[in-house]
């Protein structure tokens, strides 16, 4: 069994950092598509949804294409911004944030639509201005909404194949994440050390989604 | 004392309209807005509230100007505290009961009146619970003693009973009494129910498509002068049978099946199935007490 340590560290990292990413982008795009005004927000909804249906190496190719510094776009982010990504971790956490859009805004907007609009006013009425409602009510009130777009981000993060390949490469000790090199175990025969990477992905996963029951059951029973 | 003018364009089932009403209530007062869905009476609420903009008008709570169109006056709802109870009770489902509550105070005699609070809405038992674990009846009384954590100026009641069964009403309905005289807080209500506004309030105003078209008491507003010395009922006809030289009638009335006996020019005509009305002298009818 030849199980290195780098890979599982590098999905922690990855799948931290782009859930992390994920809530504080998902948050306000989600809002702004559920309460928004305007025709931009239909279109929001539609490429938010777009890696649900599309080929995750397609996404990954169109990444790819975007930060590549033989494209118009990837020469810009590379000489302006001086962002030169590719095939680092940090291409990584940009194809798992563009990947998870997804499991991260769908529960949110759930949870915003069904939101009473009154919860809101209610706050307004006894005193309260519009951050501390914000922040005190309707963020809290979305915690459900929150723990389940968390949860799911953060597994498909963590099991993220298609798109981490094409924009990361696959150098190991750099960009081989835990799901990529159970592919490689796999590919060499190497079963052992395969279902080891396997049992801790599954491990990852467990560890996110048992917090996560706690939290959806306290809010939905209390204290009796 | 509470008086307020307004005026406001609504969209109502029948299209648009315009809200116009005036009126004053005076400190302990408990005065109901009646009328159909869709006439403006949560409109007034909000407006009152600063959850809706007037269009024009002017809304004064114990000599503080909250809106003045004129003046250019508009208080927001934060400034103006009203204390707001909202139909679907607009509980925060993640805090505690003591916690919504908690929330609401702006100070610390605000803190300090909770215990008192919730111990007078009988809620002492149920600080700790959430919402979601609280029934109708609870719900709606952890969301006036939330809103009167905040010392409002006046209570602004929106559809307060319907929701509940007919036996919590009552028992709420002298809750609201109690907390009135306790408090002190004039209440506005708004409803579309006869019992309601007749159990709670002292004066009501009976609006429709935004026009006041009655005030007064209960009584006077609802019985408009026509004031009958009859009872009317809704029924169906079941059956007619011959019964010597009369006709036993048989009617389903308010879920119950009565047999009546009528005189055979009295039913010519009559078919089962047919909707009619009976009707039976007031005088002196019997009455019993329901348990409960």
């Amino acid at each position: 069994m030849n199980v290195e340590i780098s890979p599982i560290l590098l999905t922690v990292r990855v799948a931290g950092l782009s859930t992390l990413l994920l809530v504080v982008l998902g948050l306000p795009l989600s809002w702004w598509i559920a309460r928004g005004r305007g025709r931009l927000r239909w279109v929001a909804r539609l490429a938010v949804n777009l890696p649900l249906v599309m080929p995750p190496t397609v996404l990954g190719f169109a990444i790819l294409a975007i930060l590549s510094p033989g494209f118009a776009s990837g020469r810009f982010l590379s000489d302006h911004l001086g962002l030169d990504i590719l095939f680092t971790w940090k291409a990584l956490v940009a194809g798992s944030v563009i990947g998870g859009l997804p499991y991260m805004c769908n529960p949110l907007l759930g949870g915003i639509e069904s939101l009473s609009p009154s919860l809101r006013e209610a706050s307004a009425v006894l005193g309260k201005g519009r951050l501390e409602t914000f922040l005190r009510v309707l963020v809290p009130a979305l915690r459900p909404a929150l723990v389940s777009g968390i949860v799911l981000a953060f597994a498909h993060a963590c099991g993220e194949f298609g798109v981490v390949l094409m924009v990361g490469g696959k150098i190991p000790g750099e960009t081989t994440t835990a799901a990529l090199a159970l592919y490689d175990a796999v590919e060499t025969s190497d079963y052992p050390t395969g279902a080891a990477y396997a049992g801790i992905l599954l491990g990852l996963s467990c560890l996110v989604l048992v917090p996560a029951l706690r939290v959806g059951r306290s809010i939905a029973g209390g204290a009796r | 004392m509470i008086e307020f003018g307004l005026e406001k364009s609504l969209e109502g089932p029948r299209g648009r309209f315009r809200l116009e009403v005036e009126e004053r209530v005076a400190p302990h007062e408990s005065v109901a807005v009646f009328g159909p869905s869709g006439s403006g009476k949560t409109s007034i609420l909000r407006m009152i509230a600063g959850l809706l903009r007037p269009d024009a008008g002017r809304i004064v709570v114990d000599g503080k100007i909250w809106f003045d169109s004129a003046a250019g006056i508009d208080l927001p709802a934060r400034v103006r505290r009203a204390g707001m109870v909202f139909q679907d009770y607009a509980l925060f489902p993640h805090m505690t009961v003591e916690g919504n509550l908690r929330y609401a105070a702006a100070d610390r005699r605000e803190l300090e009146s909770i215990p008192r609070i919730l111990e007078f809405t009988g809620l002492s038992g149920l600080a700790a619970r959430m919402p979601s674990s609280l029934s109708g009846g609870q719900k709606q009384r952890v969301a006036l003693a939330r809103a009167l954590v905040a010392r409002p100026p006046l209570l602004l009641l929106d559809e307060p009973l319907s929701a509940l069964d007919p036996e919590l009403r009552s028992q709420l309905q002298r809750e609201l009494s109690r907390i009135r005289s306790e408090f002190g807080v004039p209440m506005l209500l708004v409803s579309h129910d006869v019992s309601e506004v007749v159990r709670l309030c002292g004066r009501v105003v009976r609006l429709d498509e935004g026009k006041v078209i009655a005030r007064g008491t209960p009584a006077a507003v609802f019985s408009q002068g026509r004031l009958s010395a009859k009872f009317r009922l809704h029924a169906e006809v079941l059956s007619l049978e011959p019964a010597d030289a009369l006709v036993r009638v048989s009617l389903l009335a308010g879920g119950d099946v009565v047999e009546v006996a009528l005189l055979p020019e009295e039913t010519e005509g009559l078919r089962p199935g047919d909707r009619v009305m009976v009707g039976t002298k007031a005088f002196q009818p019997s009455l019993w007490r329901m348990e409960g």
